[in-house]
C-alpha cells in the first residue's frame, strides 16, 4: 500500500463525498426550516437521474444545458412536494408531516417502477467524459473531475446565496423563528419553497452525478444517497449546512477507506464499518460534529 | 390612525376577544394593560394580522387625512408593507443572525436605496449596536436585545409601532432608557401603542390608556385619570 494508492484513495473519497453533500445539504435545510424530515429527498435523486438520461439520450441537448435542467427539474419536483405534503401538514404533529413524506417517497417511486419499468437502465455520459486523466499518481475519469467541481461550485453558489442575499437571510429568519419572521413582513409560505426548491434542485444535480458515476439507474434507486446522505446531515449536525457538506465527506472518505484499506474479506461490509463510525460519533457528539444544542435552538 | 371595532377572536376553541373596540390616534402612544389572559397579546397579533378575527373590522390610516383601509384580512407582511410593525413579546431576535442582519430582516419589504442611511441612523439612536454589528444577536444583553428589537421594527419605516411588553425582564434601570427611547420615537412622528404588565410605568408613559379584562375593554381614558382611578389603583397599581 503506498501513498499513491492512498492518495486514490483519497480522491475517490472526496468525490463520492461530494454528491452525499449535496444532498445531505437538501435535507439539512429543509430539516433546518420546517423541522421536518423530507423522506422523499433521496427519490428527487432518481427524478434526476431519469430526466438526465431522457434530456441526454433521447432529445440530446448537450451537457450543460442538461445539467440546468435537471437542476430545474429537481426545483419544480421539491415545489412539488412542498405544496402537496407539506404545506398542508403545517401545525399538525411531527409524525403528520413524517409519514406525509414517507408516502409520497412510496408514490415517487411505485410512479416510477409503473412508467419507467423496475429494469435498471444503462446510463452512459459521451465518450470524451469517460476519458482516464492521469494527475500525478491519481487517475480519475474526466465525469469524475466535473462532478467534484461542480458540486464545490454549488456549494460556495449556495453558502453565498444563505449568508449574503435577502432570501439567505430570510431563509435563516424563518428556521429560526416563523411567528417573528411574519411579524417583520417575510412571506414564510415564499421563502419555505424556495428553500425546498433549492435544496431539491440540489438533489436533482445529485441525481446527475449518481447516474454518471455508478452506470446504473432504477426507479428505486433514490434509497441509497437517500439514506446516506441523512446520514450525513446528522453525522454534521443536521439543520447545518456547513454540517452536512463536512458530514457528506467524512462519510464518504470513511466509506472509502472502508473499502481500500480494510482486507478484501471485510469490504463487502463497509456499510456496517461506515454505520458503526456513525454510531461512535453521535454517542461522543449528539448533536452532530456543527450541530447546535437543542436546548440553545428552543 | 387605527380602528378596532367590536372585533372577535378565537384562539382554538377559546373565544379570547369579546366585541373588542380599540382607537388610536395619530401621535398617541396608547397602553393596554391588564392580567395576564386578558388578550392583550391577542389583540395585538390581530391587528398585525397573525390571527383572524371572526367578527369585526379593523381601519388603519397611515397618514393624516388619508382614506382608511382596511387591514382586518391582509396578509400579515401587507400589513407591515403599510406601514405598522410589531416588535414582539420577548422580544424575538434571531439569535443566530447578526446584528446588522437582524435590522436588514425589519427592512425586508423595503426595495429603496435608503437602507443603508437607516442603518446608520439606527447605530447612531443605539451606539451599542453599532459597536456590535457583525455580532450574533443572541449574545447580546436583555436590554441590548430590546433596541436591536425596536431599531429592527423602525427599519421597515412604521407609522405605527407596537411592542408587545417592551419592560419584561429588564432591569428597572434599562426600563427607564427604553421608555424615554419610546418617547422619543413619538417624537419623531411614530405612532405607538404598547402593551404592559407594569401598568405603573405603562401609564406614566402614555397618553390614553385601555384596560384588558378577559377580552373586554374594561375601562379607558387619559392616562393620568386612569391613573388616579381607585379601580385601576387597586387592581393593577398596587395601591389601597
Amino acid at each position: 500500500m503506498d501513498s499513491g494508492y492512498i492518495i486514490q484513495q483519497l480522491a475517490n473519497g472526496l468525490i463520492l463525498g461530494s454528491m452525499y453533500a449535496l444532498v445531505a445539504i437538501g435535507f439539512s435545510m429543509i430539516y433546518g426550516i420546517v423541522r421536518l424530515i423530507n423522506f422523499a429527498h433521496g427519490d428527487i435523486v432518481m427524478i434526476g437521474a431519469f430526466t438526465t438520461l431522457a434530456l441526454m439520450e433521447t432529445v440530446g441537448l448537450p451537457f450543460p444545458l442538461v445539467a440546468f435542467c435537471v437542476l430545474l427539474t429537481g426545483c419544480a419536483v421539491g415545489i412539488l412536494i412542498e405544496r402537496t405534503s407539506f404545506r398542508p401538514m403545517r401545525g399538525a404533529p411531527q409524525v403528520t408531516g413524517f409519514i406525509a413524506s414517507l408516502g409520497i417517497s412510496i408514490m415517487i417511486q411505485n410512479l416510477g417502477i409503473l412508467f419507467l419499468s423496475a429494469q435498471p437502465r444503462n446510463f452512459s455520459f459521451p465518450d470524451y467524459m469517460q476519458t482516464l486523466l492521469q494527475l500525478g499518481p491519481v487517475s480519475f475519469r474526466v465525469v469524475d473531475l466535473i462532478i467534484f467541481l461542480t458540486a464545490v461550485i454549488l456549494m460556495i453558489v449556495l453558502i453565498f446565496l444563505v449568508k449574503k442575499t435577502k432570501l439567505g437571510i430570510a431563509m435563516r429568519a424563518t428556521a429560526e423563528n416563523m411567528d417573528v419572521a411574519r411579524m417583520m413582513g417575510i412571506n414564510i409560505n415564499q421563502t419555505i419553497m424556495a428553500t425546498f426548491a433549492i435544496g431539491s434542485g440540489l438533489a436533482g444535480i445529485a441525481g446527475l452525478m449518481w447516474g454518471g458515476k455508478f452506470g446504473q439507474i432504477d426507479p428505486l434507486m433514490g434509497y441509497i444517497p437517500g439514506l446516506k446522505a441523512f446520514v450525513a446531515a446528522v453525522i454534521g449536525g443536521v439543520g447545518s449546512i456547513p454540517g452536512a457538506i463536512l458530514g457528506g465527506f467524512i462519510l464518504g472518505l470513511c466509506e472509502v477507506a472502508f473499502v481500500g484499506l480494510l482486507p478484501p474479506i471485510y469490504s463487502s461490509y463497509r456499510d456496517a464499518f461506515v454505520f458503526g463510525t456513525l454510531i461512535i460519533i453521535l454517542i461522543c457528539l449528539p448533536n452532530g460534529l456543527l450541530g447546535r444544542d437543542m436546548e440553545e435552538r428552543a | 390612525m387605527l380602528t378596532v371595532e367590536n372585533v372577535d377572536v378565537y384562539r382554538g376553541k377559546t373565544h379570547v376577544l369579546h366585541q373588542l373596540n380599540l382607537n388610536v390616534s395619530h401621535g398617541e402612544i396608547i397602553a393596554l394593560i391588564g392580567a395576564n389572559g386578558a388578550g392583550k397579546t391577542t389583540t395585538l397579533r390581530t391587528i398585525s394580522g397573525l390571527l383572524r378575527p371572526v367578527t369585526g373590522q379593523i381601519h388603519y390610516t397611515p397618514e393624516k387625512g388619508e382614506k382608511p383601509i382596511e387591514i382586518t384580512s391582509m396578509a400579515p407582511e401587507m400589513i407591515v408593507k403599510s406601514g405598522i410593525s410589531q416588535c414582539p413579546e420577548g422580544r424575538g431576535i434571531f439569535s443566530q443572525l447578526s446584528v446588522r442582519e437582524n435590522l436588514l430582516v425589519g427592512a425586508y419589504l423595503r426595495s429603496d436605496n435608503e437602507i443603508e442611511k437607516d442603518l446608520q441612523s439606527i447605530y447612531k439612536t443605539f451606539p451599542i449596536l453599532g459597536e456590535r454589528t457583525a455580532q450574533a444577536g443572541g449574545n447580546l444583553s436583555g436590554g441590548e436585545q430590546m433596541m436591536l428589537a425596536i431599531g429592527r421594527s423602525l427599519m421597515s419605516r412604521p407609522n405605527l409601532l407596537i411592542l408587545d411588553e417592551p419592560s419584561l425582564g429588564l432591569a428597572p434601570l434599562i426600563m427607564e432608557t427604553i421608555f424615554d427611547m419610546i418617547k422619543k420615537i413619538r417624537d419623531q412622528g411614530v405612532t405607538i401603542l404598547l402593551v404592559e404588565q407594569n401598568a405603573v410605568m405603562a401609564l406614566e408613559l402614555s397618553d390614553r390608556a385601555y384596560v384588558l379584562e378577559t377580552g373586554r375593554v374594561a375601562l379607558f381614558g387619559q392616562s393620568d385619570e386612569l391613573a388616579r382611578n381607585p379601580q385601576v389603583r387597586k387592581a393593577y397599581l398596587g395601591g389601597e
